[in-house]
């Protein structure tokens, strides 16, 4: 791989940070965790993975603009709620394939919507990001509350919850779904115009919008593809779950996926997009929550080390950058 | 010296202009109520209102600092419910002892956030947000994920249930204390100046020879300390410490300050129209529960979120149209 490919397909330096600290859970792991080398952990990491990595992926395209995302764990929360509801409908009971279909396309496409909604307010209005997506932060969850009366929907529907509990190959079906979309995004970063003009606007905006870039479609499209893929990810959360709780998907989504992009060397100032970065980053916020847990450290104290990760990676990187 | 009038000029006639609005629609929406609702006017529906709404007033002048300076503190939440816990605990020694030592800690957490942003750079969105979930680590580490009663034995419960000369709430009259004591900080001291002057552009306040760093850790510190009060009036009002307390508080506080005039982007606003905005938003719900209560309409608490953020929505809206006639005007 040649140096102009580096910094497109995010082997930089922030790499090797997050890439050393997994082999050093890893390691870690092997070493002190009980049955850690077995395939069922690597099934339930996978699984957990997946949903922190689709949202990342989304967070880094924001995050790269120069913007951050904090509605992606309400987005969530308002496509799983919405789910349930349409294929327990009379109309899905009726037409199993279409509901399906419905129940799977509309609430990421009212995910969309969302996102549409947050870049509008960023781009047009020129509000910024962090309040911009507060507003959905705190009523999106409400909506998706009001919409379901705060109820839990359980559920049993084998061919939606193949979402969450499919394997393909041996491996989960989101695993690979993570698999296609970052092959997807990392073409469209590193190749499409849209991921050029992105890069160009996190990195300078007004000389982007000077060259004739259109900044704020751009804008709008990557706000579009992050809550686009909170909604997928909100759909699978409760695939795995085959139960629906408005109150609790998603719930701090935005801090894993923006701790897990960080990890994997976005800069908050933008202008950089490690698509294969928010993975990395993804795995290792799945790691140390899994290593916690796995040795009976209660989820509160891994709130802290969440918080304490989030810092450190911010501070390497401000750091390397003076 | 030349500069600095027109900077207050411009400020004055903006911030002054602006919060007027804010007065306006607070004493439209007084008079609705009163002519609206037998007991709007009551003696309990203010008490209770004001001893309510105490705790968000106190978040909000904070927030309105930190917001001056072009920051933002998204840590307030789990601040307060981490200090609610840290009051209850204190309680059995009495309000003189529960009441500092818990803004004690509220103040600690907000030194934190001063740390992360003044010393390390971080950007203050990242570091608020880690201090948030530590925060809410912490409150539910040492309270074991439970509610924790006061002790209903000592005299700190005379705070949330007790009144001053039998009319106000002490919450109340501790808040009206804060927020005078900051509006004269804001508006008299040479640290308020440098507030607002960080806010207008800090590089340029900074080659003035201001205290750039310093004014910037303060107002993440005396954000923290006012979340810490604000966490002590929630011990207080619900009778315990709450951990899981706190949730959207950040989006409450944003919401008044920037309802009150201020720009997000810093420089220019006041405590007095902060906390028009904060009782703005209190007003709001307190209709919609006497609404609530005629049977008009019938919201459950959800909607309390949605409204929430449609209201936040309007603000910005508006607020984005004057600060774009401002930019007009400066440019």
């Amino acid at each position: 791989m040649n140096a102009p490919d580096q910094g497109r397909f995010a082997l930089d330096p922030a790499r090797h940070g997050a890439g050393i600290a997994l082999i050093v859970i890893v390691i870690f792991n092997l070493i002190v965790t009980p049955n850690f080398f077995q395939p069922q952990t690597l099934f339930v990491n996978i699984s957990q993975m997946a949903t922190i990595a689709i949202v990342a992926m989304g967070m880094t395209l924001v995050i790269a603009t120069g913007g951050i995302d904090l509605s992606v764990g309400a987005v969530m929360a308002l496509a799983g709620a919405l789910a349930p509801l349409i294929f327990l409908s009379e109309f899905a009971q009726a037409n199993p394939v279409p509901g399906l279909i419905a129940a799977i396309g509309l609430p990421i496409l009212i995910a969309f919507c969302c996102g549409v909604f947050n870049g509008l307010l960023v781009s047009r209005l020129g509000v910024q990001p962090i309040v911009a997506t507060l507003i959905l932060f705190i009523s999106g969850r409400g909506l998706a509350q009001v919409l379901t009366n705060g109820n839990l929907q359980t559920f049993s529907h084998p061919s939606f919850s193949y979402l969450g509990t499919g394997r393909v190959m041996g491996l989960p079906f989101q695993g690979w779904l993570v698999l296609i979309i970052a092959i997807l995004l990392s073409w469209v970063v590193a190749r499409s115009t849209f991921g050029r003009q992105l890069l160009a606007v996190g990195g300078n905006e007004r000389a982007a919008r000077l060259s004739g870039i259109p900044v704020h479609r751009v804008k709008i499209g990557a706000y579009a593809i992050c809550a686009g893929l909170a909604g997928l990810a909100g759909l699978i959360v409760v695939a795995i779950n085959s139960a629906s709780d408005a109150a609790r998907i998603g719930n701090l989504m935005e801090l894993d996926a923006i701790a897990a992009a960080v990890v994997g060397g976005t800069l908050l100032q933008g202008g950089r997009a490690p698509i294969l970065g928010a993975i990395l980053g993804a795995i290792i916020i799945q790691l140390v929550k899994y290593t916690l847990l796995a040795n009976g450290i209660a989820d509160e104290v891994a709130l802290i080390a969440k918080a304490a990760i989030i810092i450190a990676a911010v501070y390497l990187q401000q750091a390397r950058k003076e | 010296m030349s500069v600095t009038t027109a900077f207050d000029l411009r400020r004055h006639l903006r911030g002054g202009g602006h919060s007027t609005g804010v007065w306006a629609a607070l004493a439209a929406l007084i008079l609705f109520g009163l002519l609206r609702y037998e007991n709007f006017g009551g003696a309990y529906n203010i008490s209770s209102f004001l001893n309510y709404n105490a705790m968000f007033i106190v978040i909000s002048v904070g927030m309105c600092f930190v917001i001056l300076t072009g920051g933002i503190d998204l840590s307030v939440g789990s601040v307060a419910a981490f200090t609610s816990v840290v009051a209850a605990y204190l309680s059995p020694l009495g309000i003189q002892i529960a009441l500092p030592g818990a803004v004690m800690a509220g103040l600690t957490m907000g030194a934190l956030n001063a740390f992360f942003v003044v010393s390390m750079r971080i950007p203050p969105f990242i570091a608020t947000l880690a201090t948030m979930l530590g925060a809410k680590g912490g409150a539910l580490v040492i309270s074991g994920a439970q509610t924790i009663s006061i002790d209903w034995g000592s005299n700190f419960t005379s705070l949330g249930m007790g009144k001053a000369f039998d009319l106000l709430p002490w919450t109340a009259v501790i808040t009206a204390i804060v927020v005078v004591g900051l509006w004269i900080l804001l508006e008299q001291t040479s640290l308020g100046r440098t507030v607002l002057a960080i806010g207008g552009g800090e590089d340029a306040a900074a080659m003035m020879g201001l205290n750039t760093r310093g004014a910037k850790a303060f107002v993440y510190t005396l954000s923290g300390g006012c979340a810490g009060l604000a966490g002590v009036f929630l011990a207080s009002g619900f009778g315990a410490g709450q951990p899981l307390e706190g949730i959207g508080w950040e989006l409450s506080a944003i919401a008044s300050v920037v309802v009150g005039g201020t720009l997000l982007t810093g420089g220019l606003g006041s405590v007095g129209a902060t906390v028009a905005g904060a009782l703005l938003l209190g007003l709001v719900f307190n209709i919609l529960n006497f609404e609530n209560g005629r049977g008009v309409i019938s919201l459950s608490a959800y909607w309390q979120m949605v409204i929430r953020g449609a209201f936040l929505l309007l603000v910005i809206l508006l607020q984005s149209r004057l600060s774009r006639a401002t930019q007009k005007e400066l440019s």
